[in-house]
């Protein structure tokens, strides 16, 4: 059973994008709870402040207002190695491009994060990703460069990667949003599986409604607020 | 990459190589100079110039007198070269003092005459100041020792006058002539002396220069020759005479290897700061194409330090590849240029190129690539660390 705690809480973020006569209200006090082994996605129009949501929770931004909370600890006012800590312990990132190291191959791009977070033996991280690719189905590809493999299949490496340090949140920016249907389908499907194996959050930022209505939570985006909640 | 490691190899190679070039020629230059004029020369008196006024009264002096020093000035030579010899072994440093009379006289020899300059000395003194023994290379020191009219000739001035050793020679000075018979020749390799100075014995000198007692200098030998500028100030002060310091004498030619070796060291240099640029380009470029990875990185949770270490270790990888090679690569030249034959006669003489072998050569050569590299890296790395991932992921995403 997954623990009941928030994986991660957001209250009153607001951002501003750009500085003094030219700046812009991007996100106007947005209030967030995700809890373990659910998917949401965020939908709405471009420009509404998705991404921008997205990218303040997954702590590479600073927002201008508002608390994060991640695992239980703030990471307002934290240091930017505090941070980057919480990120690589907590946070699993999958983009619209893949963004794979191209010199490394498909385990090695899996081993990365494992790698920085230094709790593991290399021979276990190698295990762990092996365990992972087979997972997304590309058992037979680790040894691949990134460069060697399709896009459906780059994708899913970065999606094994994202799951790499067991991460309690996987946030994910349009990620099947450079994909074919069939290729979005796998993708999609192996996010929202695993997360419910493993007892993960997932929060997609999509403009596929489709895909959206399948996660357990849609939330709605217009002018940097959630207009409503739908659950699915 | 490749350019950058292949210019700090050849720039702390080069680097060495001619830092043991001239340090090696001046170093043996500086032997050269020592075995043959001695680590110090006591020469000139000092003579305290004071005037006096007598503050005489009407009825003549009143006993009252004001001395004013007026500066230094000096008397030629060591009029009491016996005193002045034993107060000079009693510093410790002295390994050896040995007095010498010195002028000017025309020799004759095989029809031909030439101007020169006798040197008279105590040889068993002279060979404890000088390299003398080992600069003979025609005759032997012996004969000059068991002849009272023996003289020693430099192998240039042996050779315009025509003679060999065993021959016979004539010197005219102070209106006096002398016969002498030629002993051995020698070389020092320092042209200006072989051409014109010439040894015979210390009484000859004196019957042929009319100088019954004194002497034109002292040379003296010491324990460590490097020291003699120090010890030279004191011991003015104390002989009462100018003792003058081989650094003092040659100032001039130190000063030109001086200049060469800073100049070379610069030179070569350039080399590995052009290295430098490179380097630093290349990576300010791969920081650039590598943005994407950067961000990817940081979003993974590496930290900006870490971001830096990635470049700065290109970078320190570099180095220590391009410094370790070039050492090698300095040391395997080094060692082949002792073996290229080169004639060098004039400010000495060697048959060979001449080098020093110095743990500092490779240690300065060193740290100029590794300040230079890793300022090079330094900066693009800064750079990297600086790479906003949010910026760059959702430029990319569009």
């Amino acid at each position: 059973m997954p623990s009941l705690k928030p994986t991660l809480q957001a209250k009153g973020i607001q951002k501003f994008l750009g500085s003094d006569l030219n700046s812009v209200h991007v996100l106007r006090g947005v209030d967030l709870e995700l809890m373990p082994g659910h998917s949401y996605s965020i939908v709405g129009p471009s420009g509404c402040g998705k991404s921008t949501l997205l990218y303040l929770l997954g702590l590479l931004d600073r927002q201008n207002e508002g608390e994060i909370v991640i695992g239980g600890r703030s990471a307002t006012h934290a240091s930017e190695v505090e941070r980057t800590e919480i990120r690589n312990m907590h946070i699993g990132f999958v983009f619209q491009f893949h963004f794979l190291l191209a010199e490394f191959t498909a385990a090695e791009n899996v081993m990365l994060p494992m790698s920085k977070l230094g709790k593991r033996s290399p021979e276990e991280m190698r295990e762990i990703a092996f365990q992972l690719l087979s997972e997304v189905g590309l058992g037979n590809k680790v040894n691949r460069l990134a460069t060697q493999l399709s896009g459906g299949e780059q994708q899913r490496v970065a999606v094994a990667r994202a799951l790499a340090n067991q991460p309690s949140i996987i946030l994910a920016d349009e990620p099947t949003g450079n994909l074919d249907v069939n290729n979005s389908n796998v993708v999609f499907e192996l996010l929202c599986r695993l997360a419910r194996q493993h007892g993960q959050s997932v929060l997609m930022v999509t403009h596929n409604p489709d895909l959206a209505k399948r996660t357990d939570f849609v939330l709605p985006m217009k002018d940097g607020l959630f207009v409503e909640d739908e659950k699915s | 990459m490749a350019m950058t490691l292949s210019g700090i190899v050849f720039g702390v190679g080069f680097f060495i190589i001619t830092q043991a070039q001239t340090s090696g020629f001046e170093r043996f230059f500086i032997r050269t100079i020592l075995g043959v004029n001695g680590a110090m020369r006591i020469q000139d008196k000092l003579q305290d110039t004071m005037r006096s006024m007598d503050a005489a009264g009407p009825n003549g002096g009143s006993g009252f007198q004001v001395k004013v020093t007026d500066g230094k000035k000096y008397i030629s030579g060591v009029p009491y070269p016996q005193e002045i010899s034993n107060a000079a072994k009693k510093f410790n440093e002295v390994l050896g003092v040995s007095e010498v009379v010195q002028g000017s006289a025309r020799i004759f020899g095989n029809f031909r005459e030439m101007d020169c300059k006798p040197y008279g000395i105590r040889l068993e003194d002279h060979v404890g100041v000088s390299d003398l023994s080992n600069q003979i290379v025609l005759g032997e020191l012996k004969d000059f020792r068991q002849k009272r009219f023996g003289v020693l000739l430099g192998r240039p001035l042996a050779k315009k006058l025509g003679v060999s050793v065993e021959d016979p020679i004539t010197l005219q000075a102070s209106g006096a002539t002398m016969p002498f018979r030629v002993s051995a020749i020698y070389e020092t390799g320092i042209e200006q002396i072989d051409r014109a100075r010439i040894f015979i014995h210390l009484p000859a000198a004196r019957s042929l220069f009319k100088r019954p007692y004194g002497a034109s200098f002292i040379q003296i030998n010491l324990t460590d020759p490097y020291r003699a500028k120090d010890i030279s100030p004191h011991m003015t002060e104390v002989l009462q005479h100018h003792v003058a310091s081989w650094q003092e004498r040659e100032r001039s030619w130190l000063e030109v290897f001086k200049v060469l070796k800073i100049s070379a060291g610069v030179t070569v240099s350039i080399i590995i700061f052009i290295s430098g640029l490179g380097m630093f380009s290349t990576l300010a470029i791969t920081v650039m194409e590598k943005t994407k990875d950067i961000a990817i990185l940081r979003s993974i949770g590496y930290t900006q330090s870490d971001i830096s270490q990635i470049f700065l270790l290109q970078g320190l990888t570099v180095l220590v590849v391009g410094v370790i090679a070039g050492w090698i690569f300095a040391a395997s030249v080094t060692l082949g240029v002792t073996k290229i034959p080169i004639r060098i006669r004039g400010i000495f003489s060697t048959d060979s190129f001449v080098v020093e072998w110095s743990i500092w050569h490779y240690i300065v050569s060193g740290l100029i690539a590794g300040v230079v590299v890793l300022l090079a890296s330094w900066f693009p790395a800064r750079r990297a660390a600086k790479v906003e991932p949010a910026d760059i992921i959702r430029g990319t995403g569009g």
